[in-house]
Formats: C-alpha cells, structure tokens, sequence
C-alpha cells in the first residue's frame, strides 16, 4: 500500500537533488490548458511531457508546466518551447505521440520537429 | 468535454485563478446519481458577476473571468436532466468567508450522461500545475470513500515541491490503489 510515509522516503532522496537543481533548468516547454485545451486532448499531452522529460533524464534541464488559453484555440493542444538565447517553438494539435517525439528530438536532441509546428504542420 | 474528469479539472482552474488556498473537490455518487461539488476560499465573485458566469458570451478577452468552462459544465449536467449552481461570496463583503462554491448533479442513469473518466490524471494534472496551492480531494462511491490532501502532503514533503516527478507518480500510485 501506498502511504504518506513514503513521501518521507521521496522527501530523503530528493535532499540534495533541490539544491542542485535551482537555476538549472534551461528550457521552459508550457501546455495550454485553459477550456480550449482540456478540451482538444492537453491533458494526456502534458502528462506524457512529464513522464518522457524524467525518462529522458531531462529533469535538471527542462521543466514542464501549464498556462492558460494562448489565444489561438483551433490549434490546441499547444506546446510551447522556451529556451534561453533561442525563438520561442510552438507546436500545435498536438498528441501523446507527437510530445514523445518532441522529447527525443528537440528537448533532448537539439532539432526542433518542424512539422508538428504552427509554420510547419499541414491540415 | 469527453470526460466529466475533464470538466474537473478546467473548473478547478477558476479556483486556482481566484486566489484560492485551499480547492475542495467533492465526487458524491450513488446507483442514480453523481454530484460535483468544488468549493474554494478563492476572491470569490460579486452578484453581477455570479450571474453571468454561465453566459457563454459574457467573456471578453480583456478582462476573462470566465469563459466556456462553467457553459460546458452546464450542458453536460442539463443533458441528464441535472443541473449547475454556484454560489458566491465576494472578499470585498466577506472578507473573512470568501471564496465560490460549484454544485453539478447528474442523472447516471441518462443515457446522455458523460462518464466521469479518468479523476485520477485530473487530480494529478492540478497539482503538477499548481503545486503552491491545496487540494482536498474526495470521491464517496457507496461505502467506500477515496480521498487525497495535499496539505497531508505537504506536512511530510516540507519544502519538496509538489509538482516534483516522484512526487506526481506517488499521487497516481495512491489514487489508483485506493480505486482498486
């Protein structure tokens, strides 16, 4: 059984982890999910952000977090990729396999995948 | 919304938004029906405003206090025959018993009736969203009662963000034990 005593367990192990990682995390990936969002499918979208980032290794470097409706709803669910020194990447209609893609390529590997963006992905 | 999950977690955002401390998510389910109750000690909403939050077009995009959430809310519990009511206590008046209270019911048995879904996701999606505010999660089906609170949480974790990944999966593991 799951119990509160094991987030002491976490709360250990993550110690030293926290003070390391304050100002590491160089790129910011941000899900919309206002009403528009929720609705078009962001929720497993983030979630598999989340989960790939931390397979991936990625957690000193990337942080995943949630925004509001971002203006152009017909497009959600939207992914935003923000680093420093870099344009921002917004990708669109986004999916569960799409953001697995966008971990391995572009959080990971550098290369933005440009069909998935707003300029690049066709109807 | 395909997932009355959903409609949780877009509704619990306004309270998230209103400044609330503390959010209480209530699933009351019996054979017949489903009650949703979300309760927050958020900034509340004065009567002007209370009464246009179901107007779909009572938005506007410079001030957007509400928006298609409460309307979808609405549909899918009219749909079944149910309804929504919302009750409010603006700061301003109530500066000590602030904040709004969302009250959904449906009609299971109707065959227009959304499923309620994955709750589980929902409720970790709101915290990893929002790991500075408190969640009271509560899902009475029959005898058996689920339930997670954040603020328990946050006794043991001390200064371990909410939204930290072992975290979020300890959530999903908790729920999920506690549904099986």
């Amino acid at each position: 059984m799951k119990s509160l005593a094991e987030l002491q367990a976490i709360k250990d192990r993550m110690k030293d982890k926290v003070i390391l990682r304050e100002g590491v995390n160089d790129i910011r990936v941000v899900v919309g999910m206002a009403t528009c969002g929720i609705a078009a499918g962001a929720r497993p979208v983030l979630a598999t952000l989340v989960e790939e980032v931390s397979a991936a290794g990625l957690s000193d470097k990337v942080t995943v977090s949630q925004t509001g409706c971002i203006g152009i709803c017909q497009y959600e669910p939207i992914v935003e990729v923000f680093e420093a020194g870099k344009d921002k990447v917004t990708y669109v209609k986004m999916t569960p396999d799409k953001a697995k893609r966008v971990v391995e390529e572009h959080l990971k590997g550098g290369n933005v995948v440009n069909e998935y963006t707003i300029a690049g992905h066709k109807e | 919304m395909k997932e009355l999950s959903l409609n949780i977690l877009d509704i619990a955002e306004n309270s998230v938004k209103a400044g609330a401390k503390l959010t209480r998510i209530t699933v009351d389910e019996t054979e017949e029906s489903l009650i949703l109750t979300i309760e927050d000690d958020g900034c509340g909403m004065t009567e002007e405003i209370l009464k246009s939050v179901t107007d779909p077009f009572y938005t506007t995009r410079t001030t957007r206090k509400v928006g298609m959430g409460i309307p979808l809310l609405k549909m899918a519990a009219e749909m079944t025959g149910g309804g929504v009511e919302i009750t409010s206590r603006y700061k301003d008046e109530f500066p000590d018993s602030h904040g709004t209270t969302v009250t959904a019911r449906f009609n299971k048995k109707h065959i227009d009736f959304t499923p309620l879904g994955d709750v589980t996701e929902s409720i970790a999606t709101l915290i990893q969203g929002h790991p500075d505010t408190d969640f009271l999660f509560t899902h009475r089906t029959g005898d058996k009662t689920v339930t997670l609170d954040t603020r328990e949480m946050r006794a043991v974790l001390g200064d371990v963000p909410l939204n930290s990944y072992e975290v979020i999966c300890w959530i999903k593991e908790y729920l999920k034990e506690q549904y099986s």
